[in-house]
């Protein structure tokens, strides 16, 4: 073999000053070489620590294997024969901090760059075709999945390679969840989220969309009415949160989810062709410092803004974006304030947003997380001049199911109530996982509870169907 | 896609469909809404519920021209599909057992009342009155449908030409004052109407609905672009509302959100006029509409 390189290799990017204009793709992904160079790092360990770190236990050491071998077909299909969504789980995990943490090769160098190989194959076979799907006999039981976010995709698509007949009922006109909707273009094309759901469809999984739970049927429905044997609910945690400081009805304050739907979903850059509006000033503050938050700003920066900012009260440190997306947004002249607390939005007679009052921080005691809570600084109250505020705050789950599903519990928080092992809830043949249960988290972590509520729905019904033989 | 089964101008500017839409038929209530995007690069728009016949599978929905998406609809007819048409939304108004109702519409508001009317009619204990306005009697919408459901029909339209002279909260005033007032009323109109309705009863404490039309994207709960401040607090109008304590409504606030894309909207109605001249001269305005 020939000697082991210590770094991985680097993801060619789209230079900074050229993308702030445009929504293409920033990490423009590996080539073939680059590929095969990276995945022959792999010291293909006989315990491949790195799969105990992935929450589907994507089978990261065969498909490396397979591409170090250039067998980039078999490297594919091995991959999605226990994940679904390869070409998204490339792009957006935070493998920092799941398989790539747990990597051997990271104990002395760099880990091996597990995410990247994993949308190199994934995209390869996206652009060479995707192969025959094995048919499988079907077993004539329905299952009822709500929500199309990566949680009730990949459950949807387990149950249907088991058999299942299943049926996704989603309130959008899209599937894809906060992929379609949240994640900007930049990061996720559409087109790869798109692939992915005609994916399911070949496999039978049949979508209806405009199809709110709770108000347009029921789960109760689902199950006596519609003849649904089981229920999972994927719907995640989708309201978004205000701060309640004076100001925030002015004109020109969004929230991050309503600024991001405009664009992703309902493609607002692209009007007039596309008829959403969107209204974006020249100075924009984003408040928060998450993945939301740095989508938003740089967002903000491709539809116009001439200055787009960051506000986060807290410091660099605390910030829960992923490292990269920050360092992308600094390259692309995000401007950072940190200890910066808001505390009015100011507007003109007419209400629109004119200025965004701050005060500044500093950092006290540590609160019960351990991170040092901000306190304010006396006296520092100044006004930002900006005429778009983004609410980032974060979301929590949508109260509409659990209002109108008797029997259905939740935490204080407003999560379902369910097993984190099965997902299943307080209702016998009702499973969910995702953002829904847990509140906000990643797309690796919702798609892993979708794979192992389709197991346990698995079960159940196997158990059901013994009881009634 | 969503099939119309049925198309009425009712009005110059304003249309009655009856569209195939069996799921939110067996779930609509009184008072809540649907979302519609006409076609695939559409908007979506929310649009009351006026009427659902759950044997059939279909709601109707009165839509008055204003803009781009409301003058994009307006060329579908008869077998024409809407793209999407999500519902039922909003939460249902919640009616009383007993007591005396005014309900009061204006604009395609009329439209909106006819589902409320229809479940409040025949239960023992409840007179209704529909206080219903219009510029003038081409204009007034509906007449015969909620008439047909309500103990009296009271129209108003400002020239006189049928009915009262004059406007809504005229009418709301007088049998207030004549009569031993109302014990709910309930407004579906114009932002204005449903303000000054609120001033007409606010001295005599009658609880008074009124249901909020602000913009509005996903209908879900997921934006927060339809927040109302009601009573200091906000709400999100398409899964606390539509309809509110029209009291505790800051109607300045919201009546300013619906501005904040004016000169958007306006684009966007001239980029669809100019387009729509050049489908006139190669033909295919049908294809364009449908998809
Ligand atoms: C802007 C943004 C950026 C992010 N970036 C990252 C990232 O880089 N990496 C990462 O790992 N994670 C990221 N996340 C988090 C990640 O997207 C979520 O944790 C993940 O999408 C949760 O998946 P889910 O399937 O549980 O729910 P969602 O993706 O929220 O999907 C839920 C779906 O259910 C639908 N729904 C809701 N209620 C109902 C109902 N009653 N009836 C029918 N349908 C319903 C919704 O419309 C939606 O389509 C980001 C989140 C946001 C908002
Ligand atoms: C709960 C609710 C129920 C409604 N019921 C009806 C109805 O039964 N019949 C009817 O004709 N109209 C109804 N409307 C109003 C209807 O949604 C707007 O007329 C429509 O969105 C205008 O779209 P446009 O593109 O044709 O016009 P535009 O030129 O885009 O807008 C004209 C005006 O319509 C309002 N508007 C625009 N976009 C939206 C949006 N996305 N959401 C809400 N309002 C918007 C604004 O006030 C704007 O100034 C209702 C609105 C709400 C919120
Ligand atoms: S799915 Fe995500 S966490 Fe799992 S191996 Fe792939 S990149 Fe790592
Ligand atoms: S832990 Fe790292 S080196 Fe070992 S098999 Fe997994 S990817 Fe390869
Ligand atoms: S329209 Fe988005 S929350 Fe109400």
């Amino acid at each position: 073999m020939a000697k082991m390189k210590r770094d991985r290799h680097p993801m060619p990017l789209l230079d900074a000053a050229v993308r702030v204009n445009r929504f293409d793709e920033v990490a423009l992904g590996y080539t073939l070489e680059m590929a095969i160079e990276e995945a022959q790092r792999c010291l293909k360990c006989k315990n491949p620590t790195c799969e105990i770190g992935c929450p589907v236990q994507s089978p990261v050491k065969d498909f490396v294997a397979l591409l170090a071998e250039g067998k980039v077909a078999e490297s594919v299909k091995r991959l999605r024969e226990v994940n679904r969504l390869p070409a998204i789980c490339g792009r957006v995990c935070p493998q920092e901090e799941q398989c790539e943490s747990k990597c051997v090769m990271g104990v002395k160098f760099e880990p091996v760059a597990i995410g990247r190989l994993e949308r190199f194959v994934a995209d390869w076979e996206r652009q060479h075709g995707f192969g025959e799907l094995e048919p499988v006999a079907s077993r004539g039981v329905k299952v009822a999945v709500v929500g199309a976010g990566p949680a009730g995709l990949t459950c949807a698509g387990d149950l249907a390679a088991l058999g299942y007949q299943v049926t996704v009922f989603e309130a959008l006109h899209a599937a894809g969840g906060v992929l379609m909707y949240g994640i900007p273009e930049f990061r996720l094309p559409k087109e790869i989220v798109e692939t992915d759901v005609r994916r399911l469809e070949e496999m039978g999984v049949e979508f209806r969309y405009n199809v709110l739970v709770g108000r347009t049927v029921t789960i109760d429905d689902l199950m006596e009415k519609d003849g649904y044997s089981a229920v999972f609910i994927g719907t995640g945690a989708g309201l978004p949160k205000f701060m309640g400081i004076p100001g925030e009805n002015y004109s020109g304050v969004y929230s991050a989810n309503e600024f991001l739907t405009r664009i992703n979903l309902l493609r607002a850059y692209k009007f007039p062709e596309y008829d959403t509006p969107l209204k974006v000033g020249k100075r924009v503050a984003v408040i928060g410092a998450g993945n939301t938050a740095m989508d938003s700003v740089r967002t903000a920066l491709r539809v116009g803004a001439e200055q787009a900012m960051i506000v986060y009260r807290r410091t660099e440190h605390e910030m829960t974006a992923r490292r990269e997306e920050f360092e992308h947004a600094e390259e692309e002249g995000v401007q950072f304030n940190f200890l910066t607390n808001p505390v009015e939005i100011l507007a003109n007679e007419d209400g629109w947003v004119t200025g965004l009052k701050c005060v500044k921080m500093e950092l006290g005691e540590p609160d019960e997380s351990g991170r040092r809570k901000p306190v304010t600084v006396k006296g520092s109250e100044f006004v930002m001049p900006v005429d778009t505020v983004i609410m980032a705050l974060g979301t929590t789950p949508n109260p509409i199911l659990l209002r109108t599903t008797p029997g259905l519990q939740s935490n204080k928080w407003g999560c379902v109530v369910a097993d984190p092992e099965t997902g299943a809830t307080t209702r016998p043949g009702v499973f969910a996982g995702g953002d829904a249960v847990t509140g906000a988290a990643t797309v690796i972590l919702a798609m892993g509870a979708g794979q192992k509520a389709a197991r346990a729905i698995h079960e159940y019904l196997e158990k059901q169907a013994a009881v009634h033989a | 896609m969503y099939r119309i089964l049925k198309m009425r101008q009712l009005t110059p500017v304003t249309r009655l469909y009856v569209v195939d839409a069996p799921l939110v038929a067996r779930s609509a209530q009184p008072g809540q809404f649907i979302i519609l995007r006409v076609g695939a690069t559409g908007e979506r728009i929310p649009i009351t519920i006026t009427d659902f016949d759950r044997e059939a599978g279909t709601v109707t929905i009165v839509v008055q021209e204003v803009g781009k998406t409301t003058k994009w609809l307006a060329q579908l007819g008869e077998g024409d599909y809407i793209h999407d048409f999500a519902g039922p939304l909003g939460s249902p108004v919640e009616l009383p057992a007993q007591g005396r109702v005014a309900l009061v519409g204006g604009g395609f508001g009329t439209g909106a009342i006819l589902t409320i009317a229809k479940a409040l009619h025949g239960r023992p204990g409840i007179t209704v009155d529909a206080i219903v306005g219009a510029r003038n009697q081409d204009l007034l919408i509906l007449a015969d449908e909620v008439s047909a459901n309500v103990d009296r029909f009271l129209a108003c339209t400002d020239d006189g030409s049928y009915g009262y002279k004059g406007f809504v909260t005229g009418v709301l005033q007088e049998k207030i004052k004549a009569e031993e007032g109302y014990d709910l009323v309930i407004a579906v109109g114009p932002m204005p109407m449903m303000r000054a309705v609120a001033e007409v009863t606010r001295p005599y404490a009658i609880y008074t609905l009124a249901s909020m039309d602000p913009i509005m994207l996903d209908g879900t709960g997921m934006c927060g672009a339809c927040r109302v401040r009601v009573g200091g607090e906000n709400r999100f109008a398409c899964v606390d509302g539509p309809c509110f304590d029209a009291h505790k409504v800051d109607f300045e606030e919201v009546t300013r959100r619906t501005k904040m894309y004016k000169a958007e909207e306006k684009a966007a109605l001239e980029h669809f006029e100019h387009q729509h001249e050049h489908e006139h001269e190669c033909q295919c305005k049908k294809t364009a509409a449908v998809r």
